[in-house]
């Protein structure tokens, strides 16, 4: 059931879940960017405030609207909290050279985080990273080894609590619609939220979990009206109008896996710094380094993990050298993970149409560009 | 694993005791690990054997079939960590995480003819696959094993390969690129063998590991000779970290390695192998 309530009853809200123990993280401005953060009160959240997205190009402007919610994807994701950059998996400690190892966990989960403000396609990015860690409540296919799942994240996830926020605009870089993960908020979440100013400030509530329907017991609000319900599908409606790039995904995974000796790659490889922010950027990467070391007194070792990136040339690092050498393959790795071998690995795409590599990319390469361009020399050819 | 601060099971090395170390060739070592409980590894499946602060290195078993006290590993010394690794020697440990990754085709060969080609260390994950088949040898047809090595310095498992020639049950064939005086094997690449081999080529089994560039010669030698590249499977090798397929190091196209691998099938190959820089 959908609850209507007035937007200053969000301020509650966020009360509400903070008295419940959750440690709350949402978008609010830093470094004139959107950033997901600690958000400890209303004022914390971006209230007025939109973004201007293109290739290369990130810019915040307040506008008239005093929506809460109103910029398309923040320019950091929420993966950060669930897989951070940096973390310890174990220390371990021998007395004795060639004693026996002591060990000992480097991270601990002991708080349980809510995200609010979760965007359709960081909401599916999350789905997407579910499914890589063995964490997918849902598999859709028997796990390889059902046991083996990560745990750090899992441990994080099981608690997490989603408030996600449908947008009532799209950003021109953005292109969920054609990725199949948004504007519409379907299943996925604890809340959801779709934001409306249109003379009222108001909002449609949803749960869609035990926890939500706890959470939303607490607010004051009337139960949506069919009119309302229209209201959103209108909403909807225009954000999809509005998604400023798309990308066909037709055979899109088979097309590209014929793509692998395409000159265009190295066509992209003359603009591409090989600087990895794409990766950086993509709520989906997931790729991470292993770095064994010890301390002064060689007594104790660490294992420490780091987001690593397809960019980085010791990736593939192999009997002495590196398999992918040239910026061709290395961007021919990334765009054909993203759009084409991620259904072979995972099942799913494992781009979500956020539009961030585009945004962030400081010399303007477009996935969706490269991608129809890749796809069009294919079918010419096939 | 029990409470929030415990290691992930899936990250925490255990230490077995060395309790026989053999040099194979100027830098290749075997060791013999001593299990105090059954470890349930298979031909094909590997560890990631782990060097105190120094990182870890994915070694296939390198001897079977399995038992419940020994646990074998081959190891050649290249870089740091298989060099610590290297060093070691009998009542000391090593410790390492597994098993890893899937398994040779022994079931789905049952009942007809299999060819090994191993190149190199390729022979390591190779002798426990020959070690199983010789025990079961009723099961099988023709069994071949070819053995290719740079020089007859670098053939490994030399006790092994005495014995091996000197069956009758087995075809044997043993080829260097190089040859110094006294050798009385073969000498040129292994495709060459190949040609000589006797199978029939509907109801064989191909299995080989090696360096790629062999792997690929060898899968087209079988397939020109009327082998179904469902029938032939290679061991691939790239970059690992996780051994899990969290890590996104041994990613090979479409293909996960340590966790749809380490051993597949030439169909599912084929079209990858030619393709630069993947
Ligand atoms: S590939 Fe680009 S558009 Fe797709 S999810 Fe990643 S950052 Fe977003
Ligand atoms: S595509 Fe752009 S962001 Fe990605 S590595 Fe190349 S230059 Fe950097
Ligand atoms: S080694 Fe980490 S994904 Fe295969």
């Amino acid at each position: 059931m959908s609850l209507r309530i007035e937007a200053a009853q969000l301020g509650h809200l966020l009360e509400v879940i903070r008295n419940a123990g959750y440690d709350l993280l949402g978008p609010t401005v830093r470094d004139g960017a959107i950033a997901i953060d600690r958000i400890s009160q209303l004022s914390d959240l971006p209230q007025g405030i939109t973004d201007e997205q293109e290739k290369g190009l990130y810019r915040l402007r307040t506008q008239a609207s005093p929506s809460y919610f109103g910029f398309s994807a923040p320019a950091q994701t929420f993966r950060r909290f669930l897989q951070p950059p940096t973390q310890t998996i174990f220390w371990a400690s021998r007395d004795t050279p060639g004693g026996p190892l002591r060990m000992r966990s480097g991270s601990n989960v002991d708080s349980k985080l809510a995200f609010i403000g979760v965007k359709a396609c960081d909401l599916a990015a999350i789905g997407v990273h579910d499914v890589v860690f063995g964490c997918d409540p849902n598999p859709q296919r028997p796990a390889a080894d059902p046991l083996i799942k990560d745990q750090l994240y899992g441990m994080r996830r099981e608690n997490l609590l989603i408030i996600a926020t449908e947008c009532g605009q799209a950003g021109s870089t953005c292109f969920c619609a054609s990725m199949n993960t948004g504007p519409e908020i379907e299943a996925g979440y604890d809340l959801r939220i779709t934001e409306f100013v249109d003379g009222e400030h108001w909002m449609l509530i949803d749960a869609g979990s035990e926890q939500g329907d706890t959470l939303l017991s607490h607010l004051a609000g009337r139960p949506a009206s069919e009119d309302d319900l229209t209201t959103r599908e209108q909403l909807l409606e225009r954000t999809r109008r509005s998604m400023g790039r798309s990308l066909d995904t037709r055979n899109l995974p088979q097309q590209l896996a014929r793509s692998f000796d395409s000159p265009a790659w190295e066509d992209i490889a003359e603009r591409c710094l090989s600087c990895a922010n794409c990766t950086l950027s993509c709520p989906t990467c997931f790729c991470t380094d292993i770095e064994d070391a010890t301390d002064i007194t060689g007594r104790t070792a660490i294992r420490t993990q780091r987001w690593d990136s397809c960019f980085n040339k010791e990736i593939s690092w192999l009997h002495g050298g590196q398999v992918r050498k040239s910026t061709a393959s290395r961007y021919r790795q990334w765009l054909t993970h993203k759009l084409s071998t991620w259904h072979d690995q995972f099942g799913s795409s494992g781009c979500v149409g956020c539009g961030r590599c585009i945004t962030w990319c400081p010399v303007g390469i477009d996935i969706t560009e490269e991608a129809a361009r890749l796809t069009a020399g294919t079918e010419a050819s096939s | 694993m029990t409470g929030r601060d415990s290691v992930d099971g899936l990250w925490a090395p255990q230490a077995l005791r060395i309790a026989n170390k053999v040099q194979e060739s100027t830098d290749v070592f075997s060791f013999e690990l001593e299990l105090e409980q059954s470890f349930d590894i298979r031909p094909g499946q590997f560890n990631m054997l782990y060097a105190f602060g120094k990182g870890e290195v994915p070694i296939s078993m390198s001897a079977g079939p399995p038992t419940t006290t020994r646990l074998v590993h081959t190891i050649r010394n290249v870089g740091k960590i298989t060099t610590d690794i290297c060093a070691r020697e009998p009542g000391e440990e090593i410790e390492l995480r597994g098993p890893f990754g899937n398994t040779w085709p022994l079931e789905s060969a049952l009942g007809g003819d299999v060819v090994i080609v191993a190149g190199g260390i390729g022979l390591a994950p190779m002798r426990p696959v020959i070690q199983a088949l010789l025990a079961n040898l009723e099961q099988y047809r023709r069994i071949s094993v070819v053995c290719g090595a740079r020089s007859p310095y670098e053939l490994i498992f030399r006790e092994d390969v005495e014995e091996w020639s000197a069956r009758r049950d087995l075809d044997f064939h043993a080829t260097v690129d190089i040859a110094p005086r006294g050798w009385t094997g073969t000498v040129g690449v292994v495709t060459s063998v190949i040609e000589q081999l006797s199978f029939e080529p509907q109801r064989t089994t191909v299995m080989t590991c090696g360096p790629e560039i062999m792997m690929r010669f060898t899968a087209d030698a079988f397939c020109d000779r009327g082998v179904p590249a469902e029938s032939i499977f290679l061991s691939m090798e790239r970059n690992m970290k996780c051994a899990v397929g969290f890590c996104g190091h041994c990613m090979y196209g479409p293909h996960i390695i340590c966790r749809d691998g380490p051993v597949f099938r030439y169909s599912r190959l084929r079209d990858l192998l030619h393709i630069r820089e993947l």
